[in-house]
């Protein structure tokens, strides 16, 4: 990419994407833990972040910060440029068409589900209403359902979890069938599963319902449309596609959100305010109460500048292949002590290993590996209704990002066996 | 990897992977009481009988990682048949060697604040005479130096105090 600000070595182009130089955009990557270098395994968690981004958001702060939307010197409306230039940019990297419409700015993607449950969800559903999930969702879509069931009486379906770690979809248009609304994961981030979002959209828009999409996982690693998807609702954060903390989107389609209530209240959020009453301005001011997260737009702006200059692609493709190389070697090297939840690598894979070693537990694993410098997340994910169906109560998670290499595979490898050395 | 070896002492795999008093008494007569650690999932069974005073029987079921079972069963190697007065010394004295102080983290740890358990935190840092009181507990000393793991090791001993407590104010 070319750096003029950032210092970014990477060059856009044809062809597998070069690791090797992509690492060295990475600064965090030049760390070293118990003085061996990182094995960074958690972008699943959270991802680290280009030098453009740091640098965007460090440039900001130091030539431009003003609040947003308000004063009339010449900061404060290079700041109200920056914030949405932001959103248009994030926008066209979804495939938005109406991007000052249709994206809100977040806190993160739990707080885009929370708000289409609180504004969508209060104005559209009520006692015996039904919403599809699956067993796969994390608890950030989960529990704000949950909340409305106990809340007014709507009911939950849940599309299972097969075997093979795929959602079974066998008799999907009978679980759809009277509901109003249809939220699912677009790519697991216990199993890495990628689920078939046009089909199900399909089926959700047959019967008559809407479909929200939990994208934390996908629009990271995978290339994203919401026109092509024929989805209602995209939620993503930023921190998990190399962006800063503290920021995340959620798309709507304008006509939506155009009959959408307004989420939290306050100040930015308002067309006129009385002593007895409110007027609620347009989308997507509506939606986006106080001081928004301004840097860290600025960030997530630099942040899709860089995938796209990398190619949304050519990381998949790179992902792809190094999950591949992940599962074939950790099945040559471990054999059957190993367990990989999830399907094999293929079009349907994204770069999340969860995995079960002999006995070991989650914790002594990610104890273990850390003194590798191996960064995995032991634990349930956020997910404990799917580790009950995979009957187990922890795993460790290793996943990939577009700065991951075989040579981090294989130091999770020497990681595992010296677990199975201590713990014999 | 000393760090490792000093965490997964010998006597710590052994407990792990030959817990004590594992399982579950009937209860009643039993009192029964679940901890959670809701971080990571571990979960802990703690059914304790006291009479007259005494810690008569104590089982211990659910699931952890080695820390938070090994230091399930050598808690209950320590506290079963003790006078109430003794375990709760021991509660103290276990929680107060599970209290970080910065002094006793490497210098090269990489940690950042003293990653200090909330519920520990509370407690006297131990008397070196107390620590000898431990015996094999001890062996889980090794613990403070990986704050995160704290938790686990002190999971089972806050599930006791709870359990003691609840007979405590029933009894009252």
């Amino acid at each position: 990419m070319a750096g003029p600000d950032g210092g970014d070595t990477l060059t856009a182009g044809a062809g597998p994407l070069d690791v090797e130089v992509v690492r060295k955009d990475f600064p965090l990557l030049g760390r070293l833990v118990h003085d061996r270098p990182i094995v960074y395994l958690d972008s699943a968690s959270t991802s680290l972040q280009p030098r453009s981004v740091l640098g965007a958001m460090e440039r900001y702060y130091e030539t431009t910060h003003a609040n947003v939307h308000r004063g009339v010197f010449a900061t404060a409306e290079e700041s109200t440029r920056l914030y949405e230039e932001a959103r248009a940019s994030v926008g066209r990297f979804i495939g938005s068409k109406d991007p000052t419409r249709e994206v809100i700015f977040t806190k993160n993607t739990t707080e885009s589900l929370n708000l289409i449950a609180h504004s969508w969800g209060r104005s559209n559903l009520g006692e015996g209403d039904i919403v599809v999930l699956s067993e796969m969702e994390h608890h950030a879509n989960i529990v704000p359902w949950l909340i409305l069931a106990e809340e007014r009486g709507i009911e939950l379906r849940y599309i299972p979890v097969g075997p093979d770690g795929r959602l079974e979809l066998d008799d999907l248009d009978a679980r759809v069938s009277g509901a109003k609304l249809v939220s699912v994961s677009a790519m697991s981030n216990v199993l890495g599963t990628i689920n078939p979002l046009r089909l199900i959209a399909e089926m959700a828009h047959r019967a008559g319902a809407l479909i929200a999409v939990d994208g934390a996982q996908s629009v990271p690693h995978l290339p994203t449309d919401v026109g092509a998807l024929g989805i209602d609702f995209l939620a993503f954060s930023a921190h998990k596609m190399l962006g800063p903390t503290g920021i995340g989107v959620l798309w709507a389609r304008s006509a939506l959100l155009d009959e959408m209530p307004p989420f939290l209240g306050g100040g930015g959020m308002i067309l006129d305010v009385k002593l007895d009453r409110f007027l609620a301005a347009e989308s997507p001011h509506r939606f986006e109460a106080g001081t928004p997260p301004i840097a860290e737009a600025v960030g997530l702006s630099a942040a899709v500048e860089y995938l796209g200059a990398v190619g949304m692609d050519r990381i998949r493709a790179h992902e792809l292949a190094l999950t591949g190389y992940a599962l074939d070697t950790l099945a040559e090297r471990l054999g059957t002590d190993c367990r990989v939840f999830g399907p094999p690598a293929g079009d349907d894979r994204g770069g999340v290993l969860s995995l079960a070693f002999r006995d070991v537990h989650a914790h002594d694993l990610a104890q273990v590996l850390d003194q590798f410098a191996v960064c995995v997340r032991p634990g349930h994910h956020c997910a404990k209704p799917l580790m009950r169906k995979l009957g187990v109560s922890a795993t460790a998670r290793a996943s990939f990002g577009l700065y991951n290499d075989e040579h981090d595979v294989d130091v999770l490898i020497e990681g595992l066996i010296e677990a199975g050395r201590l713990f014999g | 990897m000393p760090d490792l070896e000093e965490l997964y002492r010998e006597v710590i795999l052994d407990h792990y992977r030959s817990p004590r008093n594992s399982g579950e008494l009937d209860s009643p007569p039993a009192h029964r009481v679940e901890g959670f650690n809701p971080l990571c999932g571990d979960e802990v069974v703690v059914t304790l009988l006291v009479e007259d005073g005494t810690l008569a029987d104590i089982k211990i079921g659910g699931t952890g990682c080695s820390i938070s079972q090994s230091s399930a069963s050598l808690m209950s190697a320590a506290v079963k048949g003790k006078r109430l007065d003794d375990v709760y010394r021991l509660i103290k004295t276990f929680k107060g060697m599970m209290s970080v102080h910065e002094s006793t983290l490497g210098p090269n740890d990489g940690l950042t604040g003293n990653g200090t358990d909330e519920d520990a935190g509370a407690a006297d840092e131990p008397e070196a005479a107390d620590l000898s009181k431990l015996g094999e507990l001890a062996a889980l000393q090794g613990v403070v130096k990986f704050p995160v793991r704290i938790k686990c090791a002190t999971l089972s001993w806050n599930t006791l105090a709870q359990g003691l407590d609840d007979l405590e104010s029933a009894a009252n």
